[in-house]
């Protein structure tokens, strides 16, 4: 026992020292440090790119850019040359963290504005649940829950607005062809990499005006962070002796043009009234009745509505709307079935398998309240991929586009069947099965998570080849994952999968047709 | 009276006890001021069980019908052995389950976090009619499965490998007693299975930072050889972290704060010889981001002296 004293002291002695500062507190993310965006090539033809609302290229006009030679510009040169003289640590650090990409960086702050919203209202007294009011976000519950339709539709706005945005954007840069300012005067130090893509209209600028405008209508709440970031990436471009302030507010202004030809679709396209009403609960619940079936009920208590019940009749991206009622997949296993019996016991059995593995599949995947939702979660799969391709910034905002677009069109695919079919949930059908992760509080018929897998599988396969396979397996993990969980049968995952399938192969076909090549 | 004390020295007292505060807040602590006598080995199985319907979501005090009531029952084995009559080790090791009685969410149960103190008394002397004995503790913890820490508030434990350093002090007046001590937890991080979470602003990694978390015990009572009664207030405060926001689920790196009161108890029999059997309660009674608990439990522990030739009562004769 002596001996053991010996070892045990100094142990602790040295843990004494050495843990207080092992105990490491920083937590940096995976793309915190970064480099510099340096795009492989500069897509300088992209103002001829298919746009996805815009008419044109150039139907919202820029006017000519001065002459470098001009007291004006010669001015603006100097703006960065001031700034340059002294550089605080901040405005390097932020001059580093923007230059990894604008679409990269405007996604990731979409990203959190999802998570930080993504949380379901808290009931009132008498048992009904509040909404959110767009016209009163601050006050609870706030404004918007970005549940995972909510947060496919914002994703995809914000990325196609950024596209038609860049896509003009490009359009002037070629038409005006003025160089970026350390082409005009080799004494502008570049803290970035240089390009030879003309700056005016500044690239960077038309994805801050296109974001801006997009994320003040979808998350009203927030607007002076949003703001803050926009005044930092334009200050970072001056900095980084990137764009001079008229570069800046041209694209600027382009940006905020062409979104808002995006606000006036939002404001059309029945996202506004998905939230649905109790006549129109009552009516699914009847109709599912009708059909002989056990309808779906919230196993929340108290009961809640399901959530954006008319979510599936929003307007599609991709195709029209009879296109996308055709996609919707025939119906699950009747509940009196011996199938859905069957279905049901399998979902029994797996949740007895609680193993360690089961729960790290089923938590990477969960995406549940307070975090960026199944579509958040692809757009960062992606992110990750497309930071090693060195896009330019609007190939990068055309592959986000697809991707986003994918993902909300199968979000209202998806939300078709679960309303149509009304289908209930494993737990519903056998209160025994505990899940092992929480149960969303909408029918199961067909599984979000695998809709949005196969969807953004399938579009991200067309544009990165070579992770095909792993984009796949992906998303039948992704999709096997709810499985897992105990809150959703075989036949929801599976359905789910080749429904997302066909979403993302719209995506496939615009990608093959916009001009962009790959 | 120091003849008292090193008396005291071979019974077996142990305050080495899992508290579930909350939200699977499992600290395990060792707060009294008796040590165990050279060679003997002081060991026994600790049940606890606790529970809770309502808890703090930041400052809100509220229930979640979703959740119904969260119990937590706690199995141990836990250890104290007198490396020296100045210097004690102990150790602890419990297998946790929990479960909620509404809504779905599946129990969890494995063997939680396993943890090692180091019990140094450099100070023993007579102050005034009493005695005065002053403590150094440290002790490191680490999980000793691969249990789920993010799937609160069913998480079992929080994963975090930790090292505390305590200072104690205990005073002694005939058969009543004071102590109090102060803990400095540092908390490592963790890593959880989502690749991005959401505190008051959004992480790209799977990397969590865990707050330190300091705590302060206060306990006074009777102390004789073959029973000891302490009620004792316990102050843990979160060195940092955020609150959960309304009606979200609360996370590992949560600020949770719990003033707890409770009641020890301990007798230990004269036949046979070293058994002891000890029961105790705490309850919550003010929070932050952490269950209002009420804690019962109870185990039986027996001395084992490991000294050679010497009767186990040797110590006594000095």
């Amino acid at each position: 026992m002596k001996k053991l004293l010996y070892i045990i002291i100094p142990a602790f002695v040295i843990a004494a020292g050495a843990i207080p500062f092992a105990c490491s507190k920083k937590t940096g993310g995976r793309t915190d440090d970064l480099p510099a965006l340096q795009p492989g090539k500069t897509d300088i033809d992209a103002g001829s790119w298919k746009p996805i609302l815009l008419t044109s290229a150039n139907e919202f006009a820029v006017s000519a850019p001065v002459a470098t030679n001009t007291p004006e510009y010669i001015a603006q040169m100097n703006e960065i040359k001031s700034w340059q003289a002294s550089l605080t640590e901040d405005e390097k650090n932020m001059v580093k963290y923007w230059s990894a990409g604008a679409i990269l960086r405007w996604n990731e702050i979409l990203r959190e504005l999802v998570a930080k919203y993504n949380l379901a209202p808290y009931q009132n007294d008498d048992g009904t649940y509040p909404g959110p009011n767009a016209n009163n976000p601050l006050a609870y519950p706030q404004f918007p829950f970005a549940n995972p339709p909510y947060a496919a539709r914002a994703y995809a706005y914000v990325s196609a607005a950024q596209y038609d945005a860049l896509v003009a954007a490009h359009y002037y840069k070629k038409l005006y062809n003025r160089p970026a300012p350390y082409k005009v005067n080799a004494t502008i130090k570049t803290l970035i990499p240089q390009s030879d893509l003309p700056s005016y209209p500044s690239e960077d600028a038309a994805v801050i005006g296109a974001a801006v405008e997009m994320m003040k209508l979808l998350f009203p709440g927030d607007q002076d962070f949003i703001q803050q970031k926009a005044e930092e990436h334009k200050r970072a471009r001056i900095i980084a002796g990137a764009n001079v302030r008229s570069d800046l507010e041209a694209g600027e202004a382009l940006g905020k043009a062409v979104a808002q030809k995006f606000v006036t679709r939002a404001r059309g396209d029945r996202a506004g009234s998905a939230a649905g009403t109790q006549a129109d609960w009552t009516k699914l619940e009847n109709d599912c009745i009708a059909r002989g079936e056990i309808p779906w009920s919230s196993l929340e208590i108290p009961k809640r509505p399901p959530m954006l019940s008319a979510f599936g009749k929003v307007k599609t991206f991709l195709f029209d709307s009879l296109t996308a009622v055709s996609l919707r997949p025939g119906p699950p296993p009747l509940t009196a079935s011996a199938k859905m019996k069957d279905e049901t016991e399998e979902v029994y059995k797996i949740i007895q398998d609680d193993s360690r593995d089961h729960y790290r599949i089923v938590h990477f995947w969960a995406d549940g309240i307070g975090t960026s939702t199944p579509p958040g979660h692809w757009d960062a799969i992606a992110a990750e991929d497309f930071i090693k391709k060195n896009y330019s910034e609007v190939r990068w905002a055309r592959n986000m586009a697809l991707l986003n677009m994918a993902l909300m069109d199968a979000a209202i695919v998806c939300w078709d069947a679960k309303m149509f079919y009304f289908n209930p949930r494993p737990s519903q059908l056998n209160p025994k099965i505990k899940t092992l992760t929480g149960v969303p509080n909408f029918p199961s018929y067909i599984s979000g998570h695998a809709t949005f897998s196969s969807s953004a599988a399938a579009i991200l396969s067309h544009i990165v080849p070579e992770r095909a396979i792993a984009y796949n397996e992906m998303a039948r993990e992704a999709a096997l994952s709810r499985l897992y969980a105990g809150i959703h049968f075989r036949a929801d995952c599976e359905v789910g999968l080749e429904t997302g399938k066909k979403v993302g192969n719209y995506a496939i076909q615009r990608a093959q047709n916009d001009g962009a090549g790959n | 009276m120091i003849q008292f004390r090193k008396a005291c020295r071979r019974y077996c007292i142990l305050l080495i006890f899992c508290i579930q505060v909350a939200f699977s807040v499992n600290a395990q602590t060792e707060i009294d001021g008796i040590m165990m006598a050279k060679n003997n080995l002081c060991i026994g199985p600790m049940y606890g069980y606790s529970s809770w319907k309502n808890y703090w979501e930041g400052t809100l005090k509220r229930e979640n019908l979703n959740l119904g009531t969260v119990s937590t029952q706690m199995i141990s084995v836990m250890g104290n052995y007198g490396i020296t009559n100045k210097l004690n080790i102990l150790f602890g090791a419990p297998y946790i389950t929990t479960k909620a009685s509404a809504g779905t969410l599946h129990s969890q149960k494995g063997i939680q976090d396993g943890s090692l103190w180091l019990k140094w008394m450099p100070v023993e002397r007579k102050l005034g009619n009493g005695d005065l004995s002053l403590y150094g503790i440290a002790g490191v913890s680490a999980p000793l499965s691969k249990y789920v820490a993010d799937y609160l508030p069913l998480s079992i434990g929080l994963r975090s490998k930790t090292f505390s350093l305590r200072a104690m002090g205990d005073y002694q007046l005939g058969n009543f007693f004071v102590t109090a001590s102060a803990t400095y937890v540092f908390r490592d991080n963790i890593r959880i299975d989502r690749d991005a979470y959401y505190t008051t602003q959004m992480h790209y990694t799977n990397e969590v930072s865990m707050p330190n978390v300091f705590t302060y015990n206060i306990r006074a009572g009777y102390r004789s050889l073959n029973f000891i009664a302490e009620a004792f207030l316990d102050n843990m405060i979160t060195q940092g972290g955020f609150d959960i926001t309304r009606n979200n689920m609360p996370f590992p790196s949560n600020t949770m704060n719990a003033m707890r009161l409770g009641a020890w108890l301990k007798y230990e029999l004269n036949k046979p010889k070293g058994l002891s059997f000890i029961a105790t309660g705490n309850y919550v009674v003010s929070g932050r981001n952490v269950g209002q608990a009420t804690t019962i439990g109870g185990g039986i522990f027996q001395i084992i002296d490991f000294n050679k030739k010497k009767p186990a009562s040797s110590s006594l004769k000095k």
